[in-house]
């Protein structure tokens, strides 16, 4: 590897001509709308803000399970339980697929759950809010997977081949998830007067934290640019954001409530809701750790991962032990 | 019901992803197998929701806390392999419970190969792994006799499953490496047992978190 490493750094100038040879072919690719596959030739930076990316949304999945979770064992009905239950694995398996395809660019699992762990990766700060009502499970369905999807639909169309495909099977179970949210505040705020008061609470804690999904505004955002140059992203964060805005508030007014924000009307001129100013102090603190659950979830994640290190390690000492049998098994 | 609650509360706590999402699929399929049951009796809502817990006929074995992940798969296999041999011989009948059990069977089978399958893991892994699984074993032994005490209504031969499920598990145990666990399996520290409607401490605090919600909003619904 060393000297792998010393060629591409002090490299002669036939592999200098080569390495701009691939980059023209990438470039090529990319502005064709081809895929780029695993064992394609890739610049060491669209890896790694792939990996970073990729991780980062796999990280989304495993801790957005807690607070959903935090809800399944007081479910008002066995219907509604079993739609959590079925939830919460879905989330598990996108977790599961997005690592399969981070792995397929030169990473391991273990390494990035090592990252998550140790705070070097990031997951989406709105898993930092805490569910205080059974409606925060359909908010979270209706505004946080809908912001999700808003997100994760043209990542359908990514440039790199494995995190596409991953993709377009997540979106179709979060847009299945998002139904299943918004028939679960329509039926609480159609309810009893503190059934809708309780729809009415969860939609004004989780409207303005969901907007922060969408990331910084574009002229804050570090990523953007670039991404949007290599088409692993397609549109810009104000863009999605705005896109959300004009999707949910007719969404309120069927559910019958109201958006927490007193400068959100419709602009004839530009044909988008306007809407007020989001607080990007609340969204930095949130990221620096500073939310109300930062903590919390890192440290149960922390603690069923060290807690399960014994069932690791006899799954591993099984498997070491009997690899002959299956190979015999096999043969 | 009991049972698939406990393996949910396992979200977000399993020792790795894949099983977050074994022990979710398990605990849905029994769900949906309750919701049947319960469906068949009368609502099924009302029936987890508002009894208390001297109505509840669960076996004691299936309200056991989680404890360790080597305590739930015990559980599982113990539960599992019961399971499958009655659902068998429902299936195999022409009660009002042969088209559920008929469907049940199919996911038991694959219920009671996960904690098969985990118990050799477990039980012939490290040395830590198998101290867990000669505790858990012994722990959840004395709830095992509970299970073939015959159940009215149920045309089922009780004895013969008792025995097909001890050679069953103890065919696991064995390759596992683990003993077959010693002392009685039912008895009077029992006290009378699931069945009869007599349970153990920890049961009723699960049904408190359970039923909180529902009971807290009469007539409400969801």
């Amino acid at each position: 590897m060393a000297t792998a490493a010393a060629h591409k750094a002090y490299g002669t100038e036939e592999e200098h001509a080569g390495t701009a040879a691939y980059e023209r072919a990438f470039d090529a690719a990319v502005a064709a709308d081809g895929r780029i596959e695993p064992r394609d030739w890739m610049p060491d930076a669209y890896r790694a803000t792939l990996v970073r990316q990729m991780a980062q949304h796999a990280h989304s999945e495993i801790i957005g399970m807690q607070p959903e979770a935090n809800w399944i064992t007081r479910a008002p009905s066995l219907r509604r339980k079993a739609i959590l239950m079925a939830k919460v694995q879905d989330e598990a398996g996108h977790g599961l697929y997005l690592y399969s395809a981070a792995e397929t660019l030169g990473t391991s699992r273990e390494e990035l759950l090592d990252k998550l762990h140790s705070g070097r990766q990031k997951y989406s700060s709105i898993f930092n809010y805490p569910t205080l009502t059974w409606a925060d499970v359909g908010a979270i369905g209706w505004l946080v997977d809908g912001a999700a999807i808003t997100n994760q639909v043209p990542l359908c169309r990514c440039s790199y081949g494995p995190y596409a495909r991953a993709m377009v099977r997540i979106c179709k179970e979060e847009s299945f998830h998002q139904r299943q949210g918004y028939e679960l505040l329509l039926a609480l705020s159609r309810g009893t007067p503190e059934q809708h008061a309780m729809a009415q609470d969860a939609v004004d804690r989780w409207w303005w934290p969901s907007l922060m999904m969408f990331g910084p505004p574009d002229d804050e955002s570090a990523h953007s640019a670039q991404s949007m140059t290599w088409k692993i992203k397609r549109h810009s964060n104000d863009d999605l954001r705005q896109r959300f805005v004009d999707i949910c508030v007719p969404q309120a007014e069927s559910l019958g409530l109201t958006l927490p924000d007193p400068d959100l009307k419709w602009n004839e001129e530009r044909g988008h809701y306007d809407f007020g100013p989001i607080d990007w102090t609340e969204f930095k603190e949130v990221l620096k750790g500073n939310g109300p659950c930062n903590e919390q979830r890192l440290t149960q994640r922390r603690k069923a991962h060290e807690e399960g290190a014994w069932v690791r390690e006899a799954a591993a000492a099984y498997a070491a032990k009997h690899s002959d049998d299956t190979k015999a098994e096999q043969a | 019901m009991v049972l698939s609650h406990r393996l949910g509360e396992w979200a977000g706590h399993a020792p790795v992803l894949e099983e977050e999402v074994a022990l979710a699929n398990i605990a849905l399929d029994l769900l949906g197998q309750a919701r049947v049951l319960l469906s068949t009796v009368g609502d099924e809502d009302e029936l987890a929701y508002l009894r208390e817990e001297r109505a509840f006929r669960n076996l004691q074995l299936v309200e056991q806390p989680n404890g360790d992940f080597a305590h739930t798969i015990v559980r599982q296999l113990y539960f599992s392999a019961y399971q499958h041999l009655l659902y068998s011989q429902l299936a195999a009948g022409d009660g009002p419970f042969a088209g559920l059990a008929a469907k049940a069977v199919k996911e038991v089978a694959y219920h009671r190969d996960h904690a098969g399958q985990w118990t050799l893991r477990l039980g012939d892994g490290t040395d830590a792994s198998h101290e867990r699984m000669v505790r858990a074993c012994t722990a959840l032994w004395r709830f095992t006799g509970e299970m073939f005490q015959p159940v009215d209504g149920l045309d089922v031969d009780w004895a013969g499953m008792d025995t097909a499920w001890l050679e069953s598990v103890e065919a696991v145990l064995r390759r596992a490496t683990l003993p077959l666990p010693e002392g009685p399996r039912s008895g009077a520290w029992s006290a009378g047992a699931g069945r009869q409607g007599v349970h153990t401490e920890p049961f009723g605090r699960m049904l408190a978190e359970m039923q909180h919600l529902h009971r807290s909003h009469p007539g409400a619904s969801w």
